[in-house]
This record gives structure tokens, sequence and C-alpha cells, in this order.
């Protein structure tokens, strides 16, 4: 279990910096310099020389992906050409703003989902499964930035409760992006949850058809203690990896959602970036949010092991 | 899956009238493949024939007909630069659909190869594949696009390599498990015994066997590429402004909704239907053929 571990540890440090250097690559190696990017075509030559020089572009790019991996791991990504300020600086407390929203997305998506999931589950081929399929196609099919819309329209509009826009800075202190961050944690649940609740329905579906659920039945203990105490923490297990691989749609769910609300997040300066082609914000947003969506595989990968005990023994890496 | 008559050779014709006789059938079975797929090939019709459905231009501005209401002559009413709301919605699909389209087969082409051959080699390359896709999963699909669109700048073709790009890795993984499903049966060991080389034996044997789950594949992933495209021109990074595009329509009119309700939700109608088309084919496809979509949750 000590070596399963120890292996996933280490694949997961090696995708991270494989994805680090993909972006890496991307931005730097593609067609065109960055200083000549940032700058625009109809720089003038001293500008672009100028600006390499700032950049340092003058070294060879693999020098320059070491120095920069090597300062992204202490949290210094460079200085942004375009405002001259560390990227740091900026990125930082958009982070923590796209935080307050992932997070309420995901403890409102996986509550939702689980719960729904189960009903679905529980009442197979009946109407409270044909209903919950039915409004989770539609949460498939809707795009985020159109539930967004349209939460603006019912509840900013028609009936004035929550802000349609912010107008908080990104350095704003969290109590007064609070009300904000509602109207996003709504339009993103509702698409994760979508995603997640088929996942719960099928194994709440597999494992109520168990021998130990009969088991349990028989020994006539109640439905709800049934499945809270025996269905769950099975039917869970392949509902966490579904639930980590949505994390790292939610990255980018949230950079569409944050524009339609004008949100000060990660999605808002991702976008600002492109505008403004500064690369180095792109690339440190980039980095973060592979990050992050490796943190969470592993996570779900451990917490699997840790909740079923047939995958401690073996390799249990199956795929 | 494993049917035991693939070891006996039947000439190509009776083979391939036999899997679309099946297909019929399957397809008459499930209702769910039959209204997905007939939502989608309406999309496609409409698409299609928008010049004759509508003889409206869908990009001429009348200013003087701007942001009306619906009425006889407009039905869904005018936008803001007096473009009839329906004829745009009409001509809507074709960028998104063309787009789509073509992204979602780049992409389910490349993966499929990809994953077979990976499948059938084994071995270090197939463990180094594997990492560098991992490394290319692990970036969001929406920052890898704006990416590449940055640096190479917006335009169909670019945004076609970029999609194909960002979804290829998930493919892969799909058609490459479903590879290694077929790769131990004894109809392609017994090929291997023959002497065939990799490429037939991927073509001959490999292929026809788990062509059901490309399709469902192919059908999942559209959905997930229309949205993003979609996505994609409401940031406006997609379809450029005059071009009708549900996405773009959606974020040009939003700021009007209260006004003309019908010049957002008609896109947005139009859009969702389309997905709502393609994952219920995916769902119909994959219950008929008894494809396990455990591995493609997201």
């Amino acid at each position: 279990m000590l070596l399963y571990t120890c292996r996933r540890l280490l694949s997961a440090v090696l995708t991270v910096v494989l994805s680090a250097v993909l972006v890496f690559a991307a931005v730097q190696l593609l067609p065109g310099d960055v200083a000549t990017q940032v700058l625009g075509q109809d720089a003038t030559p001293e500008a672009v020389a100028a600006l390499r020089d700032q950049m340092d572009l003058n070294r060879p790019a693999a020098v320059r992906f070491l120095d920069w991996i090597a300062g992204a791991a202490r949290g210094d990504f460079g200085l942004s050409p375009v405002s001259g300020e560390p990227v740091a600086h900026t990125l930082w407390p958009h982070l923590r703003n796209t935080v307050l929203i992932a997070v309420s997305t995901i403890v409102v998506a996986v509550t939702a989902s689980v719960v729904l999931g189960v009903l679905a589950g529980l009442y197979r081929d009946r109407w409270p499964d044909a209903l919950i399929s039915t409004l989770t196609l539609i949460g498939m099919s809707v795009p985020e930035f159109v539930m967004a819309t349209l939460l603006v329209l019912l509840l900013s509009i028609t009936v004035p409760v929550l802000p349609a826009v912010v107008l908080d800075e990104a350095t704003a202190p969290v109590a007064d992006l609070l009300p904000a961050v509602v109207l996003p944690t709504i339009a993103l649940s509702v698409v994760m949850t979508a995603y997640i609740v088929r996942m719960t329905r099928t194994s709440i579906i597999d494992v109520m058809a168990g021998e130990f659920v009969t088991t349990a039945r028989l020994k006539g203990i109640s439905t709800v203690r049934l499945v809270v105490r025996h269905a769950l923490p099975s039917a869970l297990l392949p509902t966490l990896n579904v639930i980590a691989m949505n994390v790292a749609w939610l990255v980018g769910g949230v950079a569409v959602v944050e524009n339609v609300f004008n949100y000060p997040g990660i999605g808002q300066l991702m976008l600002e970036s492109v505008h403004n082609r500064d690369l180095p914000v792109l690339q440190a947003i980039a980095v973060i949010s592979a990050l992050v969506y490796v943190l969470c595989n592993l996570a779900a990968d451990l917490g699997a092991m840790a909740l079923n005990p047939r995958l401690r023994t073996g390799g249990g890496s199956k795929r | 899956m494993s049917e035991p008559n693939h070891g006996t050779p039947s000439t190509p014709s009776r083979t391939a009238a036999h899997t679309v006789s099946r297909t019929v059938r399957t397809l008459r079975r499930s209702r769910t493949a039959c209204v997905g797929l007939g939502l989608v090939a309406l999309h496609l019709a409409v698409a299609v024939l928008a010049p004759l459905l509508t003889s409206a231009s869908p990009t001429a501005n009348v200013p003087d007909e701007a942001l009306l209401g619906p009425s006889g002559d407009h039905w869904l009413g005018t936008d803001a630069l007096g473009r009839d709301v329906l004829t745009r919605v009409v001509y809507g699909g074709q960028y998104a659909l063309t787009v789509s389209f073509a992204a979602t087969t780049c992409a389910i082409a490349l993966g499929t190869v990809l994953g077979c051959a990976t499948a059938l080699k084994g071995g270090r390359l197939d463990g180094l594949l594997m990492r560098v896709l991992d490394a290319v999963l692990a970036i969001p699909p929406i920052l890898a696009l704006l990416v590449v669109v940055t640096v190479l700048g917006a335009g169909p073709a670019v945004i076609v390599l970029a999609v194909t790009l960002v979804y290829t890795p998930q493919v892969v993984r799909v058609v490459r498990a479903a590879a290694l499903g077929v790769a131990p049966l004894d109809y392609v060991t017994a090929a291997r015994a023959r002497g065939e080389r990799t490429l037939s034996i991927l073509l001959r044997e490999v292929l026809p066997n788990i062509v059901h789950v490309v399709a469902v594949e192919f059908a999942m992933r559209a959905s997930w590429v229309v949205l993003l495209i979609s996505s994609l021109s409401f940031l406006g990074f997609g379809a450029d402004p005059p071009t009708p595009d549900w996405g773009l329509m959606i974020s040009e009119n939003r700021t009007a909704m209260v006004v003309l309700p019908w010049a957002t939700l008609a896109p947005i109608i139009a859009l969702a239907t389309l997905v709502v088309g393609l994952n219920l084919s995916a769902d119909g496809l994959s219950r008929a053929w008894s494809v396990d979509r455990t591995e493609e949750a997201s």
C-alpha cells in the first residue's frame, strides 16, 4: 500500500511537471516569439528587443523553463510584461475569489447529486427517477453561461434579490463578495450536479442489487439506515473519481461563468490576459489548474483506496 | 461482444450489410436514440436548408427595424441592429455544426488511431503516451483553447485544431480501454499468429469490434464540443460578430434580455435542443449496444 501511494505520488508530480512543460512549450515555442505576441504585430524592433531583454528571451528555452518552474514552485511566477508587476500579486486575490466559488459549488453540487442520485436509484424507473433523469439531461445540455444568463433574468431582474454584476475589486474583503458568489455557485452547481447524479444513480443501483444489501434488508433495518450506513459508502467509491474529474471541468466552467457576472476571479483574469496577450499570467493559471486537477485525482484515488480495502492489497492500478 | 463468428472469414459486403441491418434493428428498439438522432438530423437539415427556409438575410442591418417585438414580419422580433432573430437562429447552426463536426471528427479519428495503436503495441510507448495524455488532461479545455487562440489567432481552423488537441486524450483513453478488451481475444491472437501486420490487425480485427464504442464516444464528444465552441463564441473568441452563431447571439442580446427575451431565448433553445439530441443519441446508443460509459463520465 505504501508502495502504491508512493508510486501514485510520483506519477502525480510527474504529470504536473509534464503539463507545465506542455504549457511552457505551447506558449514559448509556437510560431512568433513571445515579445512580438505581447506587443502585437506593429511593434518597433527596438521595443521588441527591449522586451526580449526584459523577459530574458535570449537565453535557451530549457534554461528559462527550469528557472520558471523553480520560481513557480516558490510561488513566484515572474513579472507580467503588461502591468510590470509580479504575476503573483494579481494572481493570488483572483485565485482566492475563485476558490470561494469553487468550494461552495463543490459542496452544493456533491450534496445535491448524492441526494438526487440516491433518490433516482431507489425509485428506479418510477416517476422520481424519470423526473431527475430529465432534469439531469437538461442540466447537461445547457451550457453554464446560459444557466448563468437565465439566473440573472430570474433572480436579478425579475425578482431582484441578488446582484447581476459584481463591481468589487479583486482584493475586496470576502464578506463583500459573498452575495456575488451565490448566482455563479447555483449556475455551476446545476451543471456539475447533472454530471455526478448519473454516476451516483448507477452505482446505487449496482450496490442495492448486492447480496449484503439483501442480508441487511432481511435483518429488518430501515431503508434510510440501509442506504446511509450500508449502501452509500460502497456507492460513493466510483463517484469519487467523477467528482475529481468534474473539478477539472469546474476550473474551465468558472472562467465562463465569472465572465457573465464580471466576478473578479481567475476566469476574468484569464480572459483579461488573453486580451492583453499577458502570457506569463496565462502560464501561471494553466499550471495552477493542472496542479488542482492532479491533486483532486490523487485525493480521489487515495480516498478510494481508503474506502475500499481490496485496492490496498494489489497494485490497484488496473487502468 | 466476443462473438465467435468473427473468426470465420466472411465477404466484406455481407458483413457490411449485416452490420447495417443490425444497427437499424438496434435503433428501432431504442426510442431514446431515435429521438436524439432525430433532433440532430433536424438541426442538420435546418442548417443546410437555411437559405430555403427564410428569405431574409441573417447579417443585413436594418436600423429602422431595430429591437422590435415578435410580429407577423418578424416572428421572434429583431435584435439591436434590426436583424431578424428567427433568421439568425436558423442560420446560427451552420457555424457551430460545421466547426463542431470537423473538430469532433478529427479528435475521434486521431484518438481512435492512437488508442488502438497504443493498446496493441503496449509496453513503454504505451506508458509514455498515457503519461503525456494525462498531462494534457490536467489543463482545463477552455484554458488550453484560449492559450492556443491567443498564440495562433482566432479562426475556424485554429479552433478545430485546438479542440482536437484538447479532446484527443479523452478519446484515446476510452478507445484504448475498449481495444484492450479486444486485444487478448482469440481472433486477434490468431491474426498475430498468421503474421499479420499491426495496421491490418487494427483495421480488420480490432476496429470492427469496437466501432460501437467509437460511435457512442462520437455522439458524446460532439455534445461537449458544441458546448465548448459555443462558450468560446460567447466569450468572443469563436465566431466573428456578423456571423450568425448561437453563442454569439446569446452574448450580444443578453443585455436586452428584459425587453426582448426571445432574442436570447431562441438561440438558447436551439443550442440546448442540439445538445440534448446529441446526449440522447449517446445515451440511447450506449444502452442499445451496452457500452460501458463509466470511463467517460467527464
